[in-house]
């Protein structure tokens, strides 16, 4: 009985839950604006000496057309992509399959987390299961989810959820077991419902895991999405990429991945942005503008 | 001024009407209508941990009255946070009972929220939610009584103002010094008119000067409302100030070495600490806890 109410170790810490696994370690007290402000500068500064090297490489040190297209090559096969009437389907599909697949991880990742996180026996009994297949390269199941699921999105979206799953769910049940002995403690002492429980402390504990978790998920969503359509299909961006390799045209195939690239971010930031709103008072969170 | 000096002769109260008995006696004080008493017998606590037992409480009596301040001192590590706990019904005793208004405090290895959820705690640590402004958590257990949020959010502010966080309302926890989230948890403990207040160290964090405008504060707070406080402290000048008994515990196992009732008149003021009745207090505690050496 008396175990069960009363863990032998005294080791509680106040304040703040730990940060989660994965969360980027952003310090967030004591920053001056100027340190604020530094990436905005130097992430400019960066992009321009990349073009610049690039350019070099193309106008000075000549590298072939096919290897490295110019800068401005790529930005008029930019334009190119965005006068192709398909080029918005194309997107839009890829977009679906990363959020479908992203979805689907969230609430499985989330709902596996927490239940392995609460019964520990439970846990134990899935852990060879687990630590198997996260060790397996698991982009290396295209192939068999194109066979089982056809050439159409489903394949794509099971990969994204497949990859977005593991960040989630572990991330998650840390979380449900980092619960502040010193927090249970108060909602004990008051006699909170288990209801209660849940909605002041256990969620708003387990929160900083699942956003941490979800900022590494939407990134392996995308790449879930992308390798499923380089190998299968006629629709997507990972589509065009594979189909601007075949027609030789270079300067499309860097156009597509950058479109890539872009989607990517701002399916990254669209995250970190809801997280700011929904857990202001985290510490990944900066204060401040 | 008698000491005591036998651990399991405690005190003994009246033995008649022990519900309504007050345990400061001849001071006019009044006792809360809601406060309770307390009473443990024979507690025994022994943790289990990986590298073996430790025995942290043995053969705990004590009894605190409606309405008694009781302060309880001794070295680090000689049980009093284990002892705090086992009063709030937090911890189970390993043996003995525990009882808060002569009920029990478990039954059928379940605690009795009825009587227990209505203390305020105050813990060592300030046990803040990181997620709840400060008002959010002062207001946390008039929200867990379904106490409406502009009523909660009045009450809360003006327990804010009480211990002098006035301006913090919608600070962060994380936002706050370390001084002024014990005060903000001192403020949450007395958000729902506790039966008993169980404070472990309050104000250790706190300067002396905070302290000393706290101590007055809380002396306040008992006088008007009436609650049971058992009060924790490594200061026996602090524990003498506020108490109507100090109960001093020695070490490895926790035992209660002896109970010194304080009989200084109330409202104590600061000027009661320069008096030679409150310094022969202080010396003789202090003698007793030098002799465990
Ligand atoms: N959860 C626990 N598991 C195992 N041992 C514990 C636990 N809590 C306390 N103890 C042990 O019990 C003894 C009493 O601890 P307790 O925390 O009650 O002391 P304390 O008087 O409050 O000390 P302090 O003044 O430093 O806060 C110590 O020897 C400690 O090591
Ligand atoms: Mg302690």
């Amino acid at each position: 009985m008396t175990t069960s109410l009363d863990r032998d170790t005294d080791t509680r810490t106040d304040g703040a839950p730990p940060p989660p696994v994965d969360a980027d370690a952003t310090p967030a007290e004591g920053e001056s604006p100027w340190m604020r402000r530094l990436p905005w500068v130097s992430g400019p500064l960066m992009l321009v000496a990349l073009l610049g090297i690039w350019q070099f490489a193309v106008s000075v040190v000549g590298v072939s057309e096919f290897i490295l297209p110019a800068p401005a090559a790529v930005v008029g096969a930019l334009g190119d992509l965005f006068a192709d009437p398909e080029i918005g389907s194309h997107i839009g599909v890829t977009l679906f399959e990363v959020l479908a697949g992203f979805g689907i991880a969230l609430v499985v990742g989330v709902a596996v987390g927490a239940t392995l996180g609460r019964i520990a026996w439970l846990q134990r009994a899935v852990q060879p299961a687990l630590v198997a297949l996260q060790v397996v390269p698991k982009v290396a199941f295209v192939p068999i989810f194109v066979i089982w699921f056809g050439f159409g999105p489903t394949s794509k979206i099971i990969m994204a959820a497949l990859l977005a799953f593991f960040p989630i769910m572990l991330n998650v049940m840390l979380g449900v077991r980092s619960v502040d002995r010193g927090h249970r403690d108060v909602m004990r002492g008051l006699g909170a419902s288990k209801w209660a429980t849940f909605r002041d402390m256990e969620l708003p504990t387990t929160l900083p895991y699942v956003f941490a978790g979800a900022e590494v998920a939407i990134v392996f969503s995308v790449i879930g999405a992308i390798v499923g359509e380089y190998l299968g299909g006629s629709q997507g961006l990972g589509y065009l990429v594979v189909s601007s390799l075949n027609a030789l045209d270079a300067p499309r195939l860097f156009a597509v991945i950058v479109l890539l690239a872009v989607l990517g971010s701002l399916l990254y930031v669209a995250v970190t942005t809801v997280k700011k709103v929904v857990i202001p008072w985290h510490d990944s969170v900066r204060t401040g503008v | 001024m008698t000491t005591q000096q036998t651990p399991t002769a405690t005190w003994t109260p009246p033995p008649v009407r022990r519900d309504e008995f007050d345990a400061s006696g001849d001071t006019a004080e009044p006792v809360g209508s809601r406060a309770v008493g307390l009473r443990v017998a024979g507690v025994d606590k022994t943790y289990t941990t990986r590298r073996g037992d430790v025995h942290a409480l043995s053969d705990i009596d004590l009894e605190v009255g409606r309405g008694e301040f009781v302060s309880l001192v001794g070295r680090s590590g000689c049980g009093k946070t284990t002892l705090l706990r086992v009063l709030s019904g937090l911890l189970a005793p390993t043996a003995g009972t525990v009882e808060a208004g002569d009920r029990p405090a478990w039954v059928a290895g379940r605690r009795d929220d009825a009587v227990f959820a209505e203390f305020g705690l105050v813990f060592q640590e300030a046990n803040l939610f990181p997620w709840f402004t400060v008002v959010d958590n002062v207001a946390l257990p008039l929200k867990l009584r379904g106490v409406g949020k502009a009523e909660r959010r009045a009450r809360a502010t003006e327990l804010c103002a009480t211990v002098g966080l006035t301006g913090f309302e919608d600070s962060y926890p994380r936002e706050l010094s370390g001084g002024m989230r014990q005060r903000a948890a001192i403020a949450r403990a007395l958000a729902c008119d506790p039966s008993v207040l169980l404070m472990d160290e309050p104000f250790g964090a706190l300067d002396a000067m905070t302290r000393d405008r706290m101590n007055l504060e809380l002396q306040q707070i008992h006088a008007v409302s009436g609650t049971t406080v058992v009060f924790v402290t490594h200061s026996i000048s602090e524990a003498v100030f506020l108490a109507d008994r100090v109960v001093l515990l020695t070490p490895r196992p926790g035992r209660i070495r002896s109970v010194t009732p304080i009989d200084l008149p109330r409202p104590r003021t600061v000027e009661v600490e320069a008096t030679a009745e409150f310094g022969e207090l202080v010396v003789g505690l202090r003698r007793q806890l030098d002799e465990e050496d």
